[in-house]
C-alpha cells in the first residue's frame, strides 16, 4: 500500500515537472513603429500572425508589446528605452526613425527591424551579408534583380533597358544608380532619360524612342504620378513598359513583381521567431522581399507589340483585363 | 514600474527639451512673441549638425553651427515681423513652412544616420559610466551652463531691455530702448537654444529626420506651463528652473503613460494624454501668465 502511494507521488511529481517544464515563461517580443500607417500596420499584423503559425501564440508562451510613437521623434526615443529597461527576447522595430532609435540604445537586446528601405545607408548594419552587433532584418528595398528576371524572361532579346527618373528625388536615384550595376552585369545597358516634373514625363519617354528595347519604371514618385504619359508612348512605339509597382499595372504597364507590406510582416516574423530560437541577429543575412505578386496586364502588352506567354499569365497573382 | 534604462531615457529626454522649453519661455514669456518657427528649427538643428559630423567636422563645433543655424532662422521670423510687420504668428509659420524645405536641402534626403560616427557623447562613454546613464550626464551640464548664461543674460543691461520691450514695448520705445532689435536678438536667441537641441537630440538619437520636429512647439509649451505650474515664476532663474522641471515632468508623465497598461491605455492614447496633461497645466488654478492668457477665451 505505502509503496503503492509512494509510486503515485512519484509519478505525480514527475509530471508535475513535466508541466513545469512545458510552462516555460512566455517569451517577449517588444515592437516599436515611428507612426499608425496602412503599410505599417499590415507590418505588426504580418510579424504576430507569423509567430502564431510558428508556434508562439499571444497569451500563451508570447507576450507581445507594442507601441507606435505616432509620428513623434522624442515618443520613438522613450518607446525605445522603456523596452530596452524591460529587456524583452527580441525588439521589432518598423521603419527607419524607429529602427535608429532603437540602434542608439540597444547593447544587448537582438534587434530585427522591418520596412527599412536601405539599411546600410541608415547606419543600422555594416553590410546586408553580415550585419554585425545584434541587429537584422527585413529591407523593403525593390528585388530589381528579380524584377529583371521577370522582365527578361518576357523579353529574352531586350539589350538596351531605358527609364525615365527625377534627378531631383534621393530614392529614386539611388535605385537608378543599382539598376545601372544590376544590368551592367548582365551585360545589359541602360538608357536614362531624366524629368524633374510631371509635365516633362512625356518628353523624356519620347527621348527613349529608338534607343531601348524595354522601359522599366521604378517607383520614382514623380514618374509614377505620370505613368500614362510612358506607356502612352510605349503604346506608340511598341516598347513594352514594365514597372515596379503593382498598381501601375493597373494603369496600363505589362507587369510587375510587387509585395505587399503583410507578407513582408510575415517575412519579419519569421526572422524573429529564428532569433527566439536562439540564432545571432549580427550573423543573419539582412533579407528582402521573397514573396513578390505576379501582376500581368495582357491587353497592354498586345497594344505594346508583344505577347505574354499563357504560362507567365497562369502563374500571375492578378491579372488586369484593361479593355481601356 | 519603470526600469532605470526608461527613467534615465525620460530624464534625457527631458533636458534637451529644457532647451526647447528655455526658447520658447524666450519668446512666448519674456517677449511675448508666440513663435511656432521652433517646429522647424528644431530639425535645423540636427540637420546641420548631421551633416557637418558626417563631413567629419567636430562634433562640438557642428553643434556650434546648428546654434547659429537656429538663431538665423529666428532672425528670419522676426525681421519678417519688425521690418515687414507681418503679424507675428504668421511670420512664424511662413518660416517653419519654409524650413522644411531647407533642411531637405541640406541633408539632400530625409534622412541622415549618425549610428557609427563621433558625435559629442562618444568621449563620455569611455568614463564607465552605465550606457544609458552618460547622456543625462552631459545633458546635465548643457543645461545648467545655458542656464547660467541665460541667467546673468536677462539680468544684463541687455537682457533687461529685452524684458522691458515684451513687458510694454511703448513705454521701452519710450526709455530709448529699440525694441525691433530686441525682437530680433530674443527670437534669434530662443531659437538658437531650440537648433541646439535638435543637435543634441540628432546624436544621442542616431540620426537626424526631417519630421522630427513634428510637435516640438506643443511639448514645449507644455513643458512651459507644467514647470510653471509647479514651480511659482516668480523670478527669471526661478522660470528657467521651471522649465526644466517642467520638461522632465512632462517626459517622466509620457514615461508612465507608456507603461500604464493597467489603465487599459495604449499605444494610440498618447496624444490624447498630451492634450489632456497640456489641458490641465493651463487651467491648474494659480498659472496666470501671459502664456494662459493667449489661450484661453478673454473674459
Amino acid at each position: 500500500m505505502a509503496k503503492r502511494t509512494l509510486r503515485t507521488l512519484f509519478g505525480a511529481t514527475l509530471l508535475a515537472m513535466a508541466t513545469l517544464v512545458q510552462a516555460q515563461e512566455p517569451r517577449v517580443v517588444a515592437i516599436t513603429q515611428i507612426v499608425e500607417h496602412p503599410a505599417l500596420d499590415a507590418v505588426y499584423q504580418g510579424v504576430k500572425d507569423e509567430l502564431a503559425e510558428r508556434g508562439y501564440k499571444e497569451g500563451e508562451n508570447l507576450t507581445v508589446m507594442h507601441e507606435s510613437a505616432q509620428g513623434n521623434a522624442a515618443i520613438a526615443s522613450q518607446i525605445a528605452r522603456k523596452f530596452i529597461g524591460e529587456q524583452p527576447d527580441v525588439i521589432v522595430a518598423i521603419a527607419t526613425p524607429s529602427a535608429q532609435t532603437v540602434a542608439a540604445a540597444a547593447r544587448n537586446i537582438p534587434v530585427v527591424f522591418s520596412a527599412v528601405t536601405d539599411p546600410v545607408g541608415a547606419k543600422l548594419v555594416q553590410s546586408l551579408e553580415a550585419p554585425g552587433a545584434n541587429i537584422t532584418g527585413v529591407s523593403d528595398m525593390l528585388p530589381i534583380d528579380k524584377h529583371l528576371d521577370m522582365l527578361l524572361r518576357v523579353m529574352p532579346d531586350a539589350k538596351r533597358i531605358g527609364t525615365v527618373y527625377n534627378p531631383g528625388e534621393a530614392n529614386a536615384v539611388s535605385l537608378i544608380n543599382l539598376l545601372e550595376e544590376r544590368l551592367k552585369a548582365r551585360g545589359l545597358t541602360l538608357e536614362k532619360a531624366a524629368a524633374t516634373k510631371t509635365s516633362e514625363v512625356l518628353g523624356a519617354a519620347r527621348s527613349l524612342v529608338g534607343k531601348a528595347d524595354a522601359i522599366y519604371l521604378t517607383t520614382d514618385n514623380t514618374v509614377i504620378s505620370a505613368a500614362e504619359a510612358v506607356i502612352a508612348v510605349g503604346e506608340r512605339a511598341d516598347i513594352p513598359v514594365f514597372a515596379a509597382d503593382t498598381a501601375t499595372v493597373e494603369r496600363g504597364a505589362v507587369a510587375a513583381l510587387g509585395f505587399d507590406y503583410y507578407d513582408h510582416g510575415r517575412q519579419t516574423g519569421a526572422m524573429v521567431a529564428k532569433v527566439l530560437e536562439g540564432k545571432k541577429p549580427g550573423e543573419m543575412p539582412v533579407e528582402t522581399m521573397e514573396k513578390l505578386d505576379l501582376f500581368v496586364n495582357p491587353a497592354a502588352a498586345e497594344r505594346m507589340g508583344i505577347t505574354l506567354s499563357d504560362e507567365l499569365v497562369s502563374e500571375a497573382e492578378q491579372v488586369i483585363d484593361s479593355a481601356k | 514600474m519603470l526600469s532605470d534604462i526608461a527613467l534615465y531615457g525620460a530624464f534625457e529626454t527631458g533636458l534637451i527639451y529644457g532647451l526647447v522649453a528655455f526658447g520658447i519661455y524666450i519668446s512666448f514669456r519674456v517677449l511675448d512673441f508666440p513663435d511656432l518657427t521652433v517646429d522647424g528649427s528644431f530639425p535645423l538643428g540636427a540637420a546641420v549638425a548631421a551633416v557637418l559630423i558626417i563631413d567629419g567636422v567636430n562634433p562640438w563645433l557642428a553643434t556650434g553651427a546648428a546654434v547659429l543655424a537656429g538663431m538665423a532662422a529666428g532672425s528670419v521670423t522676426a525681421l519678417l515681423n519688425v521690418k515687414l510687420k507681418i503679424l507675428n504668428l504668421l511670420a512664424s509659420i511662413l518660416t517653419m513652412i519654409a524650413l522644411y524645405s531647407v533642411n531637405l536641402r541640406i541633408m539632400g534626403r530625409p534622412n541622415v544616420a549618425l549610428l557609427t560616427e563621433q558625435t559629442v557623447l562618444t568621449p563620455w562613454y569611455d568614463l564607465g559610466l552605465a550606457y544609458h546613464q552618460v547622456p543625462v550626464v552631459l545633458f546635465v551640464i548643457v543645461i545648467a551652463v545655458s542656464l547660467i548664461l541665460l541667467w546673468r543674460f536677462m539680468k544684463s543691461e541687455t537682457g533687461l531691455a529685452m524684458r522691458a520691450t515684451g513687458a510694454n514695448a511703448r513705454m521701452a520705445r519710450a526709455q530709448g530702448i529699440a525694441t525691433g532689435g530686441m525682437i530680433v536678438l530674443g527670437v534669434a536667441l530662443s531659437n538658437g537654444l531650440v537648433g541646439l537641441a535638435g543637435a543634441l537630440f540628432a546624436q544621442s538619437q542616431g540620426a537626424a529626420d526631417v519630421t522630427m520636429g513634428v510637435g516640438v512647439i506643443v511639448i514645449g509649451l507644455a513643458s512651459l506651463i507644467g514647470g510653471e505650474a509647479v514651480i511659482t515664476p516668480s523670478s527669471v532663474l526661478r522660470a528657467l528652473i521651471a522649465c526644466v522641471v517642467g520638461a522632465i515632468i512632462y517626459r517622466l508623465a509620457i514615461a508612465f503613460a507608456l507603461n500604464a497598461d493597467v489603465l487599459g491605455l495604449q499605444a494610440q492614447d498618447l496624444n490624447l494624454i498630451t492634450a489632456v496633461l497640456v489641458t490641465l497645466a493651463i487651467v491648474l488654478p494659480g498659472v496666470r501668465n501671459s502664456v494662459v492668457s493667449k489661450f484661453t477665451r478673454k473674459a
